[in-house]
């Protein structure tokens, strides 16, 4: 039998947005650089997997949007009229926006699993993977779960002091 | 469309058990009750945090709004009454921030027959940190929840405080497995109260109402909210302008919202990330900036909160 196309498989391009430390602006970044790929001309695909502190659906003014299944999967929310940008965040999942997820790691981490296999991103040249602070469960999920597709690199945000 | 249940939390009588368990990896254990408080290490947690009087968590829910700043800075307010025997822990296991703005970068934790010793600014303010215990400052501390989760129960078990009127907790950013862990812990004992430390900025506020949240959720009282980065301070001209304009105004029409305290707002003062990168108490360093000043009245509002509040046993999770 022929391998199942992953979900993954029509995306060009995966990179990590990283810090360690909180507060320097990888949301931003990873927004700001997910909206300059699309004036290039890109497909953009963003994958927020900060769960506790989701910031990414209010940046890009879809925080309302709710997230729905197709056959392959989670179907990602896209944003502005010419859908050139995707994005999944449990910030989408919520019931209320003040929801706390107050999750241990495991559960985390099974989600981070189904983020990464389960959305059809459909055929991307850019898959950007936003982060939350620190070197944990988030991290060492993701980044274990990408394992199999070839990552072109992290950038690491930092500020001055 | 979906929606994510909640984790019910792995002490509480519906761990397991709840719509939200299932397929957690965690469902098992959960269920078997595996993971419940251990009234052993209750009684052990409860006879080594006897002697602690107050304790104030420090939480944000959002990362860099100055947490760890302010934890240092509540510390060294409070530990100015020689008098008073204040205690800093830093739960921040992947990025503690701690040793570094408390001068004490490169100290070791030495042991003694009555456990791990803290290590002193002062005689009468002692620090722990997981900073303490790596080979170099640069190393990473790459763990899952639960080995963190176990090296917090240490530094509650293992470190010999003493007698201690304030214990403040820095915490990492975030409602994960540090939070849980530190509540569920410091049930043996009785805490105070939580300060939230959150900046003007709607992208701020969005996760430090879900941090409220899980202070609701965990029945820990909310001391009150202090909202750093509050306008800049010209070192030049002395004026003040908006750096982080409070779009949705700010923390101080969420407090109203949500009907906590306000405590205080603080000024951004350039002087602050300096001394907090040389080690040394920004309090000291500036006692003239209008940071200080925000900084000694929120101080004030906490001791007198702390102090007004008699100390009763209550069960938090």
């Amino acid at each position: 039998a022929l391998p199942e196309r992953t979900n993954l498989a029509g995306v060009q391009h995966i990179l990590l947005v990283l810090s360690g430390k909180g507060g320097v602006g990888k949301s931003t970044l990873s927004t700001e650089l997910a909206l300059a790929l699309r004036s290039a001309g890109k497909r953009v695909g963003i994958l927020d997997v900060d769960l506790c502190g989701p910031s990414i659906p209010r940046m890009l003014r879809v925080q309302d949007s709710a997230v729905h299944q197709c056959d392959s999967g989670w179907v990602p929310v896209f944003v502005g009229q010419d859908k050139a940008i995707s994005l999944m965040s449990i910030g989408f999942l919520l019931e209320r926006p003040d929801d706390a997820v107050v999750w241990r790691g495991p559960k985390k981490n099974a989600l981070i699993k189904q983020f990464i296999t389960d959305v059809a991103w459909g055929d991307l040249d850019f898959l950007i993977v936003d982060t939350p602070p620190g070197t944990s469960d988030e991290h060492i999920s993701t980044v274990e779960a990408l394992r199999p597709y070839k990552l072109l690199g992290a950038i690491l945000v930092t500020t001055p002091q | 469309s979906l929606s994510v249940a909640e984790c019910p939390g792995t002490g509480s009588a519906q761990a397991g058990r709840a719509a939200a368990c299932q397929g957690c990896p965690n469902q098992g254990l959960c269920a078997a009750g595996a993971a419940g408080p251990d009234p052993a290490e209750a009684a052990e947690l409860r006879a080594r945090l006897r002697a602690v009087r107050h304790t104030v968590l420090v939480l944000s829910g959002k990362g860099g709004v100055g947490k760890s700043t302010f934890s240092a800075l509540l510390a060294h307010g409070l530990a100015a009454d020689e008098a008073k025997q204040v205690a800093l822990l830093d739960i921040d296991i992947c990025g503690p921030s701690i040793p570094k703005m408390m001068g004490l970068e490169g100290e070791q934790v030495h042991q003694s027959g009555s456990g791990w010793s803290p290590v002193y600014v002062e005689e009468n303010l002692g620090v722990m940190s997981v900073g303490f215990l790596l080979s170099s400052p640069d190393d990473a501390v790459i763990w899952r929840g639960p080995k963190k989760n176990g090296l917090i129960k240490q530094f509650l078990r293992d470190v010999d405080w003493g007698e201690v009127d304030y214990l403040i907790v820095d915490t990492p950013p975030g409602t994960s497995d540090e939070h849980l862990s530190i509540v569920q812990y410091l049930s043996a004992t009785h805490i105070d109260g939580a300060v939230i430390v959150t900046t003007p900025q709607e992208v701020s506020l969005q996760d430090v109402r879900k941090e409220i949240n899980f202070c609701h959720k965990v029945k820990l009282p909310i001391i009150g909210v202090v909202e750093n980065m509050s306008g800049f301070v010209c070192p030049k001209c002395k004026n003040e302008s908006q750096i982080f304009p409070p779009t949705t105004g700010g923390a101080e029409k969420m407090c109203q919202n949500l009907n906590v305290s306000l405590l205080g707002k603080v000024p951004l003062d350039p002087q602050i990330g300096k001394s907090c990168d040389r080690g040394q108490s920004f309090l000291s360093e500036a006692p003239e900036s209008p940071a200080t000043l925000s900084y000694r009245n929120i101080i004030q509002r906490i001791q007198e909160y702390c102090e007004q509040h008699h100390f009763q046993e209550e069960k938090i999770m």
